[in-house]
């Protein structure tokens, strides 16, 4: 009966979702006075789940899962979810948990809310709220099913700390070779660079940089800052930075505590995209940009200018608070 | 090849989002539908599959009459013939189980939609397809080559691509990459008239569940106004962001 958690990790270590996943699933099974059990996948140190709440880990140890498979991800779930008697199953919003959820759905005949932001408001019926329209409004959505699945989006609930056993036992589920039609064949990743998914802080530039050469300022405020990097619409369009980069209603959303953007005028759908960001920074030569209106601080200048200084005085800090 | 094309029938992306009936319903009032821009680029990959590869392609919605000129684009645009289940979409297991079923009517190869709508963002439907019809899916998909049965796909994960091997039957999830936006096609006046003969069927909904319902929409708290800080005053900036947001 206890509340199912899948607690992400990647080369072993848990995600910082992870630890979100589970303080949410913490709260939930608070609600329902029940206890946490995470799933954790091919993960080094389950102990660290006890922090934040879980009370039990199903330790999955298995060469088949060393790639992401969505179907033999969820097929682990959902046995780990019967062997559980799991009625709520959360997961993170992170490309791989998306993908898996869906299919967990269908396994369990669940009910799925995705982009979900806050804890459940009841639990009878079962509520949530979720974000849709792309961040320009909320919904409330009632899970109907007497199994649900929970989707978390990222940095919303937050880490909230707890203490729970994390006991951790093995468990192995039975995995079909029907399961794997989907082979992974090779894997292209920046490796030792926050992900716009996982960041705190996302610095983003658009046309008003002129030109994809002068994006090396932009790397180094995003160094200096721990942040991702990021770019608008027309600047992926125009080839000048990768699509992966691109942020907005089409691209990928971003849910960070800090958000800066760097000649983006503020386009309703890149607005959208980056709406969830805590804080919005916006640094533009238009004192008219729409951006401005959705900015909690702005600066109005030239790029060339500002972005420049903004480095400088934010190396200073660093070294004085270091 | 046998291609159907999943069609959502959204508020263009620059709407203003207001809610009705206690905010229980979307105002559509004033509002230009479209084709969800993550559909519409599955589409443009579907025509050139039909282009180069002869393959069929087809279209399905699941929604009310009020979508069918969402339908009409996409034939205007290429597609060969539509189906409109006749139903509201509105819980994505439920709308995946309506569409389940018309892959499994169609003999369909290879189903193409997009990773979300961009109304309710849902992101559930394409892998709940995959799983209901036993369909090997891609999602965040950015590229995809079929030879034959064998596919060769690209998705966007988290920093990164991965590519895998798979194989028809297969159902993908497309976004942005899977073509360039400067390939999407806008129908011409010829395609138009053409899209006026060709079939539109609509089909009754099969009976299930709503496994879950959209109850009440809010709209986000009104923000409060910028602080401007002075180009010259970096210092404060960076005060701001450390003492008053706390974020660095």
């Amino acid at each position: 009966m206890s509340v199912l958690v899948y607690t992400e990790s990647d080369q072993g270590k848990f995600k910082k979702a992870a630890f979100e996943v589970a303080s949410y699933a913490k709260e939930v099974a608070n609600q329902l006075g029940t206890t946490v059990t995470a799933v954790a996948i091919n993960a080094d140190n389950t102990a660290e789940l006890g922090n934040y709440g879980v009370d039990k880990v199903l330790n999955v140890s298995a060469d088949a899962l060393k790639d992401f498979n969505a179907k033999a991800y969820a097929a682990t779930l959902h046995q780990a979810a019967a062997n559980e008697d799991a009625k709520v199953v959360i997961v993170s919003s992170s490309a791989d948990s998306k993908t898996l959820a869906p299919i967990l759905a269908v396994n369990l005949e669940a009910g799925y809310a995705s982009n979900v932001v806050a804890a459940p408001t009841s639990t009878s019926p079962f509520t949530v709220k979720r974000t849709a329209f792309t961040n320009k409004a909320f919904n409330m959505t009632e899970i109907n099913s007497d199994v649900k699945v929970v989707g978390v989006s990222n940095n919303a609930f937050g880490l909230v700390e707890n203490s729970g056993a994390a006991a951790a036992e093995a468990f192995a589920p039975n995995l079909d070779d029907s399961l794997f039609g989907v082979k992974v064949d090779s894997v292209d990743k920046v490796t030792g660079k926050v992900t716009i998914a996982d960041a705190d802080v996302v610095v983003s530039a658009g046309r008003g940089l002129k030109g994809p050469e002068n994006w090396g300022m932009v790397e180094e405020l995003a160094d200096v800052l721990g942040a991702a990097t990021a770019c608008s619409k027309p600047v992926s369009d125009l080839g000048w930075r990768p699509h992966g980069e691109h942020v907005g209603q089409t691209g990928k959303p971003v849910a960070s505590n800090l958000y800066i953007a760097i000649g983006i005028s503020g386009a309703i759908q890149h607005l959208a995209g980056i709406n969830a960001s805590k804080v919005k920074v916006v640094i533009n030569t238009d004192p008219e940009a729409p951006f401005f209106k959705a900015a909690d601080y702005g600066v109005v200048g030239d790029a060339f200018e500002v972005v420049p200084q903004l480095i400088e005085k934010l190396k200073e800090f660093k070294a004085n608070n270091a | 090849m046998k291609i159907l094309v999943c069609i959502s029938h959204v508020p263009d992306t620059t709407s203003k989002i207001n809610f009705t009936e206690g905010d229980t319903k979307f105002d559509t009032n004033g509002v230009q539908f479209v084709i969800n821009p993550n559909d519409e680029f599955g589409l443009t990959r579907a025509m050139w599959f039909k282009e180069k590869q002869g393959a069929s392609v087809d279209v399905v919605n699941v929604g009310g009459a009020e979508t069918e000129p969402t339908l009409r684009k996409a034939l205007a645009i290429g597609a060969d013939k539509a189906i409109r289940v006749n139903a509201e979409a509105t819980d994505g297991f439920f709308v995946a189980k309506q569409l389940a079923a018309v892959v499994k009517d169609g003999g369909y190869d290879l189903v193409i939609a997009g990773r979300e709508s961009i109304d309710y963002n849902g992101g559930m439907v394409p892998g709940m397809l995959a799983e209901l019809t036993s369909a090997n899916f891609i999602n965040n998909c950015i590229s995809l080559e079929v030879e034959g049965t064998a596919a060769t796909a690209m998705r966007e994960i988290d920093g990164g691509k991965e590519t895998s091997k798979t194989a028809l039957p297969l159902v993908i999830a497309g976004q942005k990459g899977l073509v360039e936006e400067s390939d999407l096609r806008i129908p011409n006046m010829r395609g138009i008239m053409m899209a006026r003969k060709k079939p539109l069927t609509v089909i009754d909904a099969i009976d299930t569940a709503q496994e879950t319902s959209a109850v009440k929409f809010e709209k986000p708290a009104p923000k409060g106004a910028v602080k401007l800080v002075d180009a010259g005053n970096i210092d404060e900036l960076i005060d701001l962001l450390h003492n008053e947001a706390k974020v660095i």
